[in-house]
């Protein structure tokens, strides 16, 4: 199987199924000649010309409620914020449109739309190219979210959200697309919405992550396993609609649960995990359902020092894991 | 206006065949001016009568959307609409039983199924899109079905409609400047009727003229008489021609008047005087045009006399029914949320999960031991 960076994987995503289907575009800043600002479309707008990769003035709004149209006429556009920092102009098009619509119609209408966006810290983006802006989407009935974490994933992800039938934010964690490589097969396949993924099976202590920190959940492991805890990840992959039955599984095998996430602690997604597990797997617990997400700061601060203090590492989760095991 | 002056052959032509417009075009038009404001006055009885709670109003609007709306091709091109769009959802397809299935949110309503408030109108078999509640948004849906139309090369054209104050909204710079770089086949209509709920044009619209403002963006920005149903159309068709022929958008300011308060809501009486709202009646396009059909010949009595009975019994039709159409059940809220159905994430019984059993169990141990 050929070996991939993650985003040449979202990059070959994305070209396959604007050759599958002519309906597919792309809408974004940059996107068009540049190939975008981390080149996730870079030579798409070569092959497929102006109609079908289009660069857009600056303006997030614009983007998505003109892919609402769009979606609405027949085409199924794939949106690109350049930094997930910067959806927020987009917010009353997503939550109040996008999410709506179906809803509102009573499945007159729809819009089927992909929102690809970077988002994350731990590369020297400071406040405003370093969010986590998950929770405010997931919060929301109407769309899907999706955050892979590995090439494999981001691809088979990627091809399931263009092919859905409403709108799904898929946010990139940008420290992820040139550090990260995994095979990816061949031809088509697809990784289905909604689905979690144990990454590491384990007996004692379950781990929920997903994006960059399913891959130091992952490290997290293999240090405590030196301790003689053994550790089960689970990678969401979705986080709307949450797989339960997965995570809920997994706890009630291991007992204890430890959610992972790098956005801020209070009121992250994190939190609707835990309280879903404190819920429903109340009877299998062996411990408090306990959480490593970033401090509550208003932002990752940009001196590395300061980084560093805010994102959460392979270290501290191993912590936490050490911490729960012993309780 | 062209329609008054005479032909070369010194004879007066027919009202509205400069336009192109037949008479019976210009009867059937009529009913609709009238057939919107029949349906809207019913909506303030039944409000007043507590049989619907809320009422928003097209009334003062009716001429210029039903002028502006006879210019798009029912079926094939697009309208994004607003909250006083009455005349244009009837004239664009929709039937005084879809308005007012509306009003009392049935189950049978086909803008929503009962979900939305009034006047929340859509009709995907009409090409009417959804209306949501923050204005505006709608704009940047008809941009994005007029790029779907160039690139898909339909040939269709998309409109959206709102009010002045709405215009102010950052969507419409984006969304003006992104159609009219691309040449969209795109057309802007603002219904101007002076008031943003109790804010007049002066302390909403710098310049007071919104159609100025379509210089920035190099496109056509023109202002019409929106009680001359006429001469909204022909602005229409106008802007219709420019974007079919891959030219771009345009922008039509129609200046009306709004006959009511904002909402069954709102007591215009604190922010308007008398004097005004009395002026404002003089701006009726109802009874203008009216006048013009019944001065021009079209409009005889016999033909006044059916549409008005014709009118009658639709209103009544449409009351009778919606009255009769049954609630949405809650066992279809959780529908259209997605396409499918989520059973992963169906909440467990009472909040407990698993534990529902358990606490079922409690609740049938003997006092004794339950205490």
């Amino acid at each position: 199987m050929p070996l991939k960076t993650f985003i040449e994987a979202i990059r070959d995503g994305l070209r396959e199924e604007m050759t599958r289907d002519e309906n597919v575009i792309i809408l974004g800043e940059d996107v068009g000649k540049k190939g975008g600002v981390f080149l996730a479309t870079d030579g798409l707008w070569a092959d497929f010309g102006d109609d079908r990769v289009i660069d857009t003035p600056l303006t997030e709004s614009q983007i998505i409620g003109t892919s609402i149209g769009a979606a609405i006429g027949g085409l199924r556009p794939i949106a690109e914020i350049q930094f997930a920092d910067f959806i927020h102009p987009a917010f009353n098009q997503l939550v109040s449109e996008a999410a709506r619509l179906r809803y509102r119609s009573n499945n007159g209408y729809s819009a089927p739309m992909v929102v690809r966006a970077p988002y994350g810290g731990g590369v020297h983006g400071a406040l405003y190219h370093s969010q986590s802006v998950e929770a405010f989407y997931t919060h929301v009935p109407g769309l899907k979210v999706v955050i892979p974490s590995t090439p494999h994933d981001a691809k088979g992800l990627l091809r399931s959200s263009i092919r859905d039938d409403d709108p799904v934010l898929f946010f990139e964690h940008k420290k992820m697309y040139r550090s990260v490589r995994g095979d990816v097969p061949d031809g088509e396949y697809s990784v289905p919405l909604g689905k979690a993924q144990i990454t590491h099976p384990g007996s004692q202590v379950t781990v929920i992550a997903y994006g960059l920190m399913a891959h130091y959940a992952l490290e997290a492991a293999d240090r405590v396993a030196d301790d003689g805890i053994s550790v089960e990840v689970v990678d969401l992959r979705t986080l709307r609609p949450l797989d339960k039955e997965t995570v809920l599984d997994s706890v009630r095998k291991t007992g204890k649960c430890l959610v992972v996430y790098e956005d801020n602690r209070f009121g992250g997604y994190g939190a609707e995990v835990a309280a879903m597990v404190g819920e429903e797997a109340f009877d299998y617990l062996d411990g408090p359902v306990t959480r490593i997400a970033g401090p509550d700061v208003p932002g990752v601060p940009y001196n590395h020092v300061l980084e560093d203090w805010f994102m959460v590492n392979p270290e501290k989760i191993a912590n936490a894991i050490r911490k729960l095991a012993a309780y | 206006m062209a329609v008054s002056e005479r032909s070369a052959a010194g004879k007066k032509s027919p009202l509205g065949s400069e336009l192109g417009l037949s008479s019976d075009d210009l009867l059937e038009m009529y009913r609709l001016v009238a057939l919107a404001r029949a349906v809207d006055e019913r909506m303030w009885i039944l409000n007043r009568a507590g049989r619907i709670p809320f009422v928003i109003s097209g009334q003062g609007h009716e001429g210029a959307q039903v002028g502006i709306t006879w210019a798009l091709e029912k079926g094939k091109d697009w309208i994004a609409p607003f909250y006083r769009s009455i005349a244009t959802c009837l004239t664009f397809g929709m039937s005084p039983r879809d308005i007012m299935t509306a009003q009392y949110a049935t189950a049978s309503d086909p803008s929503s199924g009962g979900r939305q408030m009034p006047g929340h109108y859509g009709s995907h078999e009409h090409n009417l899109v959804s209306v949501s509640s923050p204005v505006a948004t709608q704009l940047l849906h008809a941009v994005g079905l007029a790029l779907a139309a160039k690139i898909r090369k339909t040939g269709q054209v998309a409109m959206t409609i709102m009010g002045e104050g709405s215009s102010n909204q950052g969507d419409v710079h984006e969304g003006l400047n992104f159609a009219a770089i691309h040449k969209l086949p795109f057309i802007f209509i603002v219904e101007n009727n002076g008031y943003a709920i109790s804010v007049p044009l002066a302390r909403q619209v710098a310049g007071s003229s919104v159609a100025r403002r379509a210089a920035g963006y190099g496109i056509p920005g023109v202002t019409v008489d929106g009680a001359d149903v006429l001469a909204c159309y022909a602005a229409a068709r106008t802007a219709v021609e420019r974007a079919r022929a891959g030219d771009g958008p345009s922008l039509i300011e129609a200046k009306v008047t709004r006959l009511t308060g904002h909402s069954s809501d709102d007591q215009q009486t604190k922010y308007r005087s008398e004097e005004e709202l009395a002026a404002d009646r003089s701006l009726d396009p109802v009874p203008k045009f009216r006048a013009q059909l019944v001065e021009a010949g079209i409009l005889t009595p016999d033909a006044e006399t059916r549409i008005d009975a014709e009118i009658k019994a639709a209103v009544h039709d449409a009351t009778e029914y919606a009255e009769a159409q049954p609630d949405p059940s809650p066992s279809t809220a959780m529908k259209w949320v997605y396409a499918e159905d989520w059973p992963s994430e169906t909440p467990p019984p009472w909040g407990l999960g698993e534990h529902a059993e358990a606490a079922t169990d409690a609740a049938e141990l003997p006092p004794e031991i339950a205490d």
